[in-house]
């Protein structure tokens, strides 16, 4: 597709949908978001991208080939379970770290974010490897 | 206690996840299957030696207690599946590092494998209805993909009906599961089975128990929905039906099991009863079809069908006994009829055709071939010192200490006709003089050959050995079924754990 409007539109819609994909996946873990919705926001983004270019530019835009994108994302979920089995807990269950922060205050970080950047590469990579072969199909 | 239970679902998912990172490189993803494949196998040998006692090993996913959360529950029957599993993947991986072709390999053949797999152990493991479904779903996704992989013209039509079929079995499921969940307020089997004994029955009970009956009879391959099966397995490589074969159905078969011993019990008379007929029924139109077939792989392909009614006859007569039989003849149809496609694929390897009429003197060219496909066909048919033999007389005596004389009849006659098929595919393929002389395809040297059929040597000692050391299987299937026949150890090891 060759529209002015819509390649000149994608240009600036683009870093913000990646930023607020970023944000949903963040604010998952006590509000409506998290690694799926995160996911198919990213996605459609390349998505986006593919139709207003071309697949080969959306490709080289996203420099990683999506398949990738979501082995290491199931791997990022796999391992996400396997911190709290040395506290001797079960397989997936959440564990908690309290990171101090420089200014002061602590930061939560946790197994559950740590799965859900894995939801966010696998929904991603899969989305992608869906779009891209069928915008490549003639 | 803590990790075991889920290894069986995360070690084949970390396989899978190896294969795909490495998508690029063949040879390396070969030996990721491997050996995973044999990870499989090991953890199912940990898993069987930590339940043969009886022990139900019980794991809450992420600590959440049990009616809540997801339960992991492995008890004798489970843990006899997963080791089943375990031998499969093995012998079927090595099999398809040497048949399978490179476009299927490079399109991804062994992550899927794997993925099908972790599906086919996480629905054996689970304690969870809707978990179960979910486990469903995976191997079902993992299975569409392994069939179509290829997309020849016959492998298409096969999986569109394929695909069709289990889609409405799912949805049955999954209306049955909502029905249910409204009813009871749980999916945990374990709670579900100890709601449905306090007294939550009734007709709505009855009713969502046959939704269940027809989603699982579906795929299973059971009368009169089992079309799907015949059309579809015969399609794709040798590796793929031998694993499908395997695997698939009997997933079918071990959630009926499990449902219909543990939470659908209060009404044996008629839901069991109504298996009981379907068992006939599939038994029969099974081996009845087989009898017009030429092809080998469809021959052995409408004999699932037939198998499926003999495992699904010891659920319907609903007797410890019966279900000892069910569990021996679910262990040995497994190996056997994997046995069966992979030298049914051997076979297409050397003369490059599966069909009777063409094949022919099989005998003199490859004594060892024959060999190893005599003693699997034999087992099928239930000749004495094999392991179908062990599982059919179990089978038949607990129908006649139950007096379901007709049922019974049932079965010596389809015993009787599957020799019949299986006589067929030795004189045609391997006894009678080759009609035209074909081309022998095999570029393989002797000892890369021996390699090849290591692992349909293996399925066969296997069968032998479930033969000469029935009495240790019996004993073992028969406190098996003494667990399911009694599920309130389940429900008690389930909701106590928590």
């Amino acid at each position: 597709m060759t529209s002015i409007i819509l390649r000149t539109s994608t240009r600036y819609m683009f870093p913000p949908l990646i930023v607020f994909s970023v944000y949903l996946l963040l604010r998952g873990h006590h509000f409506p978001g998290g690694g799926f919705v995160g996911g198919l926001f990213a996605g459609s983004a390349f998505a986006l991208y593919a139709l207003s270019f071309s697949v080969a530019d959306a490709r080289r835009a996203l420099r990683l080939d999506p398949r990738d994108i979501t082995a290491v994302g199931l791997a990022i979920a796999l391992l996400s379970g396997i911190p709290p089995l040395f506290s001797n807990h079960a397989f997936l269950t959440g564990t908690w770290w309290e990171v101090p922060l420089p200014l002061g205050g602590v930061l939560d970080v946790g197994t559950p974010l740590i799965f859900d950047i894995g939801v966010y590469f696998v929904v991603l990579g899969v989305l992608l490897t869906v779009v891209f072969a069928l915008g490549e199909e003639k | 206690m803590t990790v075991l239970p889920s290894l069986p679902i995360t070690i084949p998912l970390a396989g899978a996840v190896l294969c795909m990172l490495f998508r690029r490189n063949i040879r390396v993803q070969k030996s990721i299957a491997l050996f995973t494949s044999f990870l499989i196998l090991l953890t199912a040998l940990f898993v069987f030696s930590a339940t043969k006692d009886g022990t139900i090993a019980v794991m809450n996913v992420g600590d959440w207690p049990a009616p809540f959360g997801i339960t992991l529950a492995i008890d004798m029957l489970s843990s006899v599946m997963l080791l089943l599993v375990g031998l499969l993947a093995v012998g079927v991986s090595a099999y398809a590092c040497f048949d399978l072709d490179e476009p299927r390999m490079e399109f991804g053949f062994f992550p899927l494998m794997l993925i099908l797999l972790m599906g086919v152990n996480g629905a054996f493991v689970t304690g969870d209805l809707f978990n179960l479904y979910v486990w469903f779903e995976v191997l079902l996704t993992a299975s569409f993909i392994l069939l179509a992989l290829g997309g020849e013209r016959a492998q298409l039509a096969g999986s569109i009906k394929y695909v069709t079929l289990n889609l409405l079995s799912s949805a049955l499921f999954l209306a049955g599961i909502g029905i249910l969940y409204g009813m009871a307020g749980t999916l945990n089997l374990a709670e579900l089975a100890h709601l449905v004994k306090d007294g939550a029955r009734g007709d709505l009970l009855t009713m969502v128990a046959i939704m269940f009956m027809m989603a699982f009879g579906i795929k299973a391959g059971m009368f009169p929905l089992y079309f799907w099966l015949p059309a579809s397995y015969p399609t794709p490589p040798a590796a793929v039906t031998a694993l499908f074969s395997g695997l698939l159905t009997k997933v079918g078969v071990y959630s009926m099991i499990r449902m219909f011993t543990l939470v659908f019990e209060s009404d044996p008379e008629f839901l069991h009863g109504l298996i009981l007929a379907g068992a006939g029924l599939t038994m029969v139109s099974g081996v009845l079809a087989a009898t017009a077939q030429y092809e080998m792989r469809k021959i052995l392909a409408v004999h699932i069908v037939s198998q499926i009614g003999y495992i699904l006859m010891g659920l319907g007569l609903f007797t410890e006994l019966a279900l000892t039989g069910s569990i021996i003849y679910l262990a040995h149809v497994i190996i056997v009829k994997t046995n069966l496609f992979l030298i049914a694929g051997a076979i297409n390897r050397l003369k490059g055709t599966y069909d009777l009429h063409k094949l022919g003197g099989l005998y003199v060219e490859r004594p060892g071939l024959s060999i190893l496909f005599i003693i699997s066909a034999m087992s099928l048919a239930g000749v004495p010192p094999l392991s179908g033999f062990f599982a059919k007389i179990t089978l038949i005596i607990a129908g006649l200490r139950a007096e379901s004389w007709s049922i019974v009849v049932v079965a010596l006659g389809v015993s009787l006709l599957t020799l019949y098929s299986m006589t067929k595919i030795w004189a045609y393929v391997f006894w009678k003089p080759a009609p035209e002389p074909l081309p022998d395809l095999n570029p393989m040297p002797k000892g890369k050959w021996f390699v090849f059929l290591l692992p349909m040597v293996g399925y066969t000692v296997i069968t032998i050995a479930m033969g000469v050391f029935a009495g240790p299987v019996f004993d073992y299937a028969s406190e098996a079924a003494a667990q399911l026949m009694n599920p309130q150890s389940y429900i008690d090891a389930v909701l106590g754990a928590g």
